[in-house]
């Protein structure tokens, strides 16, 4: 079981100032599945994944990748071996054009090597991933300036910077909130297309319908505690899940 | 025995010198690199309404800590206030101040203006004398010293746990955003925390200046000491910053009597290393993670 | 009410987008207009030492090393987020390490110069990196603290000539070698400078300054390009610390002088931080007419922070910004 598993987060606890954030979290994601993280606000889901993404040290628990432990390293070394995230709130560079964006996961070290080639080379390999992930060059969209892309363009310029490092795993931070309907049905194919190309995905997420359809296991946490693991039906009829979010029935 | 004796004074003086300064910076996360030159300026004030205009040492002090508290105020109002939020800014500004006052103390010849340079400047001390603790020879003034940083100690407390505009410090100092969600004007609180920094650092100096004698140059090695104990401390943490002095403190009274006094500079910035390297947060430092976040 | 009715919209030159593109040397007006200012700034450093006497050409030595820390301080604060108060400590490392294999191993300032910078800027780097892993302000305390210990322990342990100092060194050949030394020196590093803030390494110390969060997030130690962004400035200042000390044949405690830490800073801030040039024309500016006020003595230093501090509350855009603006755009009314 260990060696199918991809990322394994072992009992994660953290409190700040003596709130539990998160309480011995485990969970397991295998390669190439979509695993969802649900709950209601303050559940914890951002602080499991600066945990588990090297943003904040843990108290207690371990986070294995690939095998390997990783719990306490510094983020930038979790992101070079190929374990990534977004953030929910992006600050891109508003005045540079949108692909110069990339050019700083570019550099890191784990895409260094195989990128190739000088300077010149590195415009192109940005411009052909925002190409690929629906940046339209004819339209001149890649050399806009960032600050002047609408929202769907920066959610996806985020996952660019992942996608930009060859990553195996993408931890995406409520990538959906805030789009449109017609701006979600335009990004839900690039997350397929993702997984279909052996990324794992981990999407912590409150739009609940689209996420149980591209989700193959959801886990629900609730005041930093895991309450419920397992498929989206499973976990839609888990009578926790129901509590949690929607309060306990009033008994008269 | 005597080491415990003066290394307690010396550490008392520490904590004094660096209370105002975390302070400041405990409430609006402002380093204010003026707080040595205000040091210094009270000094000089105190010592010119003494000498130069004969007023009564009480009533000297009492008007160089009330002009300390209004320059506090009027360094917040007329520079830092146009650049709260931009970090950069901010710290040039304080240490432009801070210049402005120390090399200003300095200068000679202007309009008859002699500067402040010279070993020619002393405070008398409160009480003259003095008396044998423990088998050592103490000094009234250093008595006092301890006693009045006691004294500073609760009053600080009553201050900042039962008055309004205590809780609002305390509150702006904790979580500037949910203070501000809750009324708490957070200029307002700015510019009563550099304020009282600045009366502190007024009330540091003329308890300790008269234990020697005033130059501008001090106004630096104040600073340094401030800022010394805040970084051991750690930023912003009250109890890290008395820890740090006494820490500070003790080490620099053990190395001079073990080295002599050549060396204290050497162990106060290897110590200054030694905490960066090690627990970058400081001694008591709570916002670890922050820390290492930068 | 007419007042509030139009409002004041800036408007980039025709001349300037014409200029944007490869079309730009399509016609000679174009390209004077984009090689003018650089050239007038290159030819106009170049040739002012021809015009002027030698008490007057040191003073423009003088300026080139504060051009140089200036260069040094606008790059850490506004292209990495760094805030350095402690420029005399670059000046004062590569003066003494320069001075004393002069003094001591009898090398000649042509060998001691390029060790000075490159050792100096290795320690004054060292120093600082345990500074570089936390906040910003903890750059700022250490900077400013390195350069006053420096002196204290000098003077404490009467090393390296203690409050005396060190005379006697050897100088530079001659006149002209000294000031188009200095001069050469600050051109390449303007150029160099402005160079690496437009390439792949400048961006990734821009968004360190920027959001250093997504940085990390996307592969890139921060600490380590902090860590060499340092060892750029510091390479400057050293080498200005050690010309210095060959300049004028002396090393002592006053190269660790807060004149060194606050020029600079005033100069960047009256030029106009971000735009590496505005420093140089500030110590340009501000050398001279500190040399003028010599008389005066520390009213200098108090007037430099006066005016850095109007700069820096009325108009932190610094004068070249001004200039830039003006001669990029033009400015129109139009109604609301």
């Amino acid at each position: 079981m260990e060696t199918e598993a991809l990322l394994h987060v072992d009992k994660i606890s953290k409190a700040f100032g003596g709130v539990n954030a998160v309480s011995e979290v485990s969970f397991t994601l295998k390669r190439g599945e979509v695993l969802g993280v649900i709950g209601p606000n303050g559940s914890g889901k951002t602080t499991l994944v600066n945990l588990i993404t090297g943003f904040v040290r843990p108290d207690r628990g371990r986070v294995y990748f690939k095998g390997k432990e990783i719990t306490g390293m510094p983020p930038h070394k979790i992101a070079n071996l190929g374990l990534t995230r977004t953030f929910q709130v992006m600050r891109p560079y508003h005045s540079l054009p949108a692909f110069k964006n990339l050019i700083i996961p570019l550099n890191a070290p784990r895409v260094r090597k195989t990128r190739g080639g000088k300077l010149g080379d590195v415009d192109a390999v940005a411009i052909d991933i925002l190409e690929e992930i629906g940046f339209e060059r004819d339209a001149r969209v890649p050399y806009k300036p960032a600050g002047s892309l609408p929202l769907g363009y920066l959610k996806r310029l985020e996952l660019g910077r992942c996608i930009a490092l060859r990553p195996e795993v993408i931890i995406c931070d409520e990538i959906l909130s805030g789009l449109s309907m017609s701006e979600i049905t335009g990004l839900l194919p690039l997350l397929e297309r993702l997984q279909m190309d052996g990324i794992s995905l981990v999407m912590i997420e409150h739009r609940l319908r689209e996420l149980f359809r591209l989700a193959d296991r959801v886990i629900v946490l609730s005041f930093g505690q895991k309450i419920a693991d397992g498929t989206p039906e499973e976990v839609m009829e888990n009578q926790e899940v129901k509590k949690a979010y929607l309060g306990r029935e009033k008994k008269r | 025995m005597d080491i415990l004796i003066y290394g307690t004074v010396n550490s008392v003086i520490y904590a004094l010198i660096a209370v105002g300064f975390t302070l400041v910076y405990g409430v609006s996360r402002i380093p204010n690199f003026a707080h040595g030159s205000i040091y210094v300026l009270v000094g000089f004030l105190t010592w010119t309404f003494l000498k130069n205009l004969h007023i009564p040492y009480g009533i000297a002090i009492v008007l160089s800590l009330f002009l300390a508290t209004l320059i506090g105020l009027i360094i917040y109002r007329l520079v830092l206030i146009r650049l709260r939020g931009l970090p950069t800014s901010e710290i040039i500004a304080s240490f432009a101040v801070s210049l402005i006052i120390l090399e200003g103390l300095r200068m000679q010849g202007i309009a008859g203006f002699k500067g402040f340079i010279g070993p020619f400047y002393m405070l008398p001390p409160f009480v003259d004398g003095k008396v044998r603790i423990l088998g050592v020879f103490v000094d009234y003034q250093r008595i006092i010293i301890v006693a009045a940083c006691f004294a500073l100690v609760v009053l600080l407390w009553v201050f900042t746990h039962y008055t309004k505009m205590g809780l609002s410090l305390r509150a702006i100092a904790q979580d500037e955003h949910a203070a501000m969600m809750l009324g708490i004007h957070s200029d307002r609180t700015a510019m009563t925390a550099l304020s009282v920094g600045s009366a502190l650092a007024g009330l540091a100096a003329v308890l300790i200046l008269p234990l020697g004698n005033i130059t501008a140059e001090m106004g630096y090695k104040v600073l340094i000491y401030a800022l010394a104990v805040c970084i051991i401390g750690g930023l912003g943490s009250w109890a890290g910053a008395v820890l740090a002095s006494f820490v500070i403190g003790f080490a620099m009274k053990i190395s001079t009597a073990l080295f002599g006094a050549m060396w204290e500079s050497v162990v106060l910035v290897g110590t200054i290393i030694l905490i960066l390297l090690l627990k970058p947060s400081g001694l008591l430092g709570k916002q670890k993670e922050l820390e290492e976040r930068v | 009410m007419k007042a509030e009715s139009r409002r004041k919209k800036r408007l980039d030159r025709s001349i300037k987008v014409r200029t944007e593109g490869l079309y730009a040397l399509s016609s000679w007006a174009e390209i004077l207009y984009l090689v003018l200012p650089r050239a007038v700034l290159i030819f106009g450093l170049l040739l002012i030492p021809l015009f002027l006497d030698m008490y007057w050409r040191r003073v423009i030595c003088a300026a080139g090393i504060y051009a140089l820390l200036a260069l040094g301080f606008d790059f850490l604060a506004e292209f990495v987020g760094l805030v350095c108060l402690g420029g005399a400590f670059f000046i004062g490392a590569g003066g003494y390490i320069s001075g004393l294999l002069n003094a001591y191993a009898g090398w000649p300032p042509f060998v001691c110069i390029p060790i000075a910078t490159l050792s100096g800027a290795v320690i004054s780097t060292l120093i600082l990196v345990p500074a570089l892993r936390l906040r910003g302000i903890y750059f700022a305390i250490a900077s400013f603290m390195f350069p006053l210990f420096a002196v204290y322990i000098i003077i404490a342990l009467s090393a390296f000539g203690g409050t005396e100092g060190i005379s006697a060194l050897d100088t530079l050949p001659n006149q002209w070698s000294e000031i188009y030394l200095i001069l050469g020196v600050v051109l390449i590093s303007l150029f160099g400078l402005r160079r690496l803030v437009n390439e792949d390494m400048g961006l990734i110390l821009r968004g360190i300054k920027d959001n250093d969060q997504a940085v990390r997030a996307s592969g890139i130690s921060i600490t380590a390009y902090k860590i060499k962004a340092v060892f750029i400035a510091s390479l400057m200042g050293c080498f200005g610390g050690a010309y210095l000390s060959h300049l004028y044949g002396w090393l002592g405690i006053s190269l660790f002088g807060m004149d060194f830490s606050i020029l600079p800073i005033a100069a960047t801030v009256m030029g106009g931080m971000g735009t590496l040039a505005g420093g140089v024309l500030g110590a340009l500016i501000l050398t001279p007419l500190s040399e003028a006020l010599r008389g005066f003595g520390q009213l200098r230093v108090v007037l430099y922070c006066f005016i850095l501090l109007l700069f820096i509350v009325y108009k932190p855009e610094g004068f070249l910004s001004y200039f830039q603006r003006k001669y990029h755009q033009f400015e129109v009314w139009e109604e609301v």
